[in-house]
């Protein structure tokens, strides 16, 4: 396969990833590895670094449309953002460390992770409760517009939350992906955050997480500018085609088939993991 | 008070997501004539990403890259653009430590500053024990 040839099936390819990622609010990131490595052979450490160019071009893209809905916490994700970002520095340098088999078995697993928080119902929110002091004093309490007028809502268990979150930067810098199934947990499960905030803020920080690692993989040689083109601007062209579909879509049924797509494609990371191919 | 605060606010995430809007966009052209260098110059070359070599020293450090996007070399431009893409964020924390000290906010002008540290230190400083 020549440059030109290569460079136009991994831009389809990647288009694809960006736009069924932004419809399903899965995010593009999490098939692009396995994609690059599996159908394109490519040696996982370049897919990492591609990957990760791409979720901070979505991100930022995204961002600016739900900044102005007024959802997203800035408070919440700047204080997350001390976690998600030292937790992505530490992510960055074990991906120097850790065999690129181990890699691609974590990889596979966070895949599943991910199809499983797709598919499972949301917790109803528990009523109110007296806020908490941690919470009160890190001024993280806050308010959404609804239909209804707007909506005050309270934030429970930071230390978890941000113990979580941690956890979260360190695998999108260890992977290379946005880990928004992670971030979305530690803010609606733990935190209790509403889900349109976990959602919008998680966005929102996704880029922010994923550019202390960026600065690694820059200086480590992971990022190929060759191979990186036709990934970001195909992830960003099919994001942004997503989000404008998104109104008109009905996205149940093409979440259950993007399920099942990451379901396979994690299933083969961990057995190609294991068998040493990648 | 409150309200006023609550205006501050509004517009400065309208000024943050404007500014992630523009960044986005200049990388992407940048990108994408550093692509059309590239594919011209390089087009029928083997691709060949199956072993990891890492990158030249041309394309590892800001000013590095800089450097060599200046040559007009296409691998230089684009990635240039992705360095920019990187730099969005970091615009983006930078400008809210000014939107936090504007509402005199003093612990999350700390905290911004933090994760702007983090931020430069994984650009700039990684590199030396890498």
């Amino acid at each position: 396969m020549n440059v030109l040839e290569f460079t136009f099936l991994v831009c389809i390819g990647s288009t694809l990833a960006g736009l069924l990622g932004s419809l399903t609010g899965l995010g593009g990131g999490v098939v692009l590895v396995p994609l690059l490595t599996i159908f394109f052979k490519v040696d996982l450490h370049y897919a990492i670094g591609a990957s990760l160019v791409s979720v901070i071009a979505t991100s930022s893209g995204a961002a600016a449309a739900y900044v102005k809905e007024g959802f997203s916490n800035i408070r919440i994700g700047m204080f997350l953002e001390i976690a998600t970002t030292l937790g992505a520095l530490l992510g960055a340098f074990l991906t120097a460390k850790v065999p690129t088999s181990a890699i691609a078995i974590i990889f596979g697993s966070v895949l599943l992770y991910s199809a499983y928080v797709s598919r499972r119902t949301r917790p109803r929110s528990l009523g109110d409760h007296p806020p908490d002091p941690m919470a009160t004093r890190l001024q993280l309490n806050g308010s959404f517009p609804t239909s209804e007028g707007i909506r005050h809502y309270n934030v429970y268990n930071v230390p978890t939350g941000f113990g979580l979150m941690f956890g979260a930067g360190a695998l999108s810098g260890l992977l290379g992906i946005g880990s928004g199934a992670v971030k979305v947990l530690a803010m609606d499960q733990a935190m209790r955050v509403p889900f349109k905030v976990s959602t919008t803020t998680s966005n929102f920080m996704i880029g922010v997480t994923a550019a202390a690692s960026a600065g690694v993989y820059l200086s480590r040689g992971y990022i190929d500018p060759g191979l990186s083109m036709p990934v970001m601007l195909g992830v960003l062209a099919g994001s942004l085609v997503g989000t404008r579909l998104l109104v008109k879509t009905e996205t149940k049924q093409l979440r259950l088939v993007f399920s099942i797509v990451i379901v396979l494609l994690g299933l083969q990371m961990i057995y190609q993991g294991i068998a040493g191919k990648i | 008070m409150k309200n006023s605060v609550a205006w501050t606010d509004q517009r400065f995430e309208e000024l943050i997501a404007n500014l992630l809007r523009a960044g986005v966009l200049l990388s992407a052209t940048v990108v994408f004539l550093g692509a059309v260098l590239y594919l011209v110059r390089h087009g029928f070359e083997p691709a060949d990403y199956r072993l990891f070599h890492g990158e030249p020293d041309q394309l590892k450090s800001p000013h590095a890259i800089l450097a060599y996007a200046f040559h007009l070399r296409g691998r230089g431009l684009i990635q240039l653009g992705l360095l920019l893409l990187i730099a969005t964020p970091v615009a983006r924390v930078t400008f809210s430590v000014f939107g936090f000290a504007r509402e005199r906010d003093r612990m999350y002008v700390g905290f911004t500053l933090l994760v702007l540290i983090v931020l430069l230190y994984s650009l700039f400083g990684s590199s030396l024990i890498a």
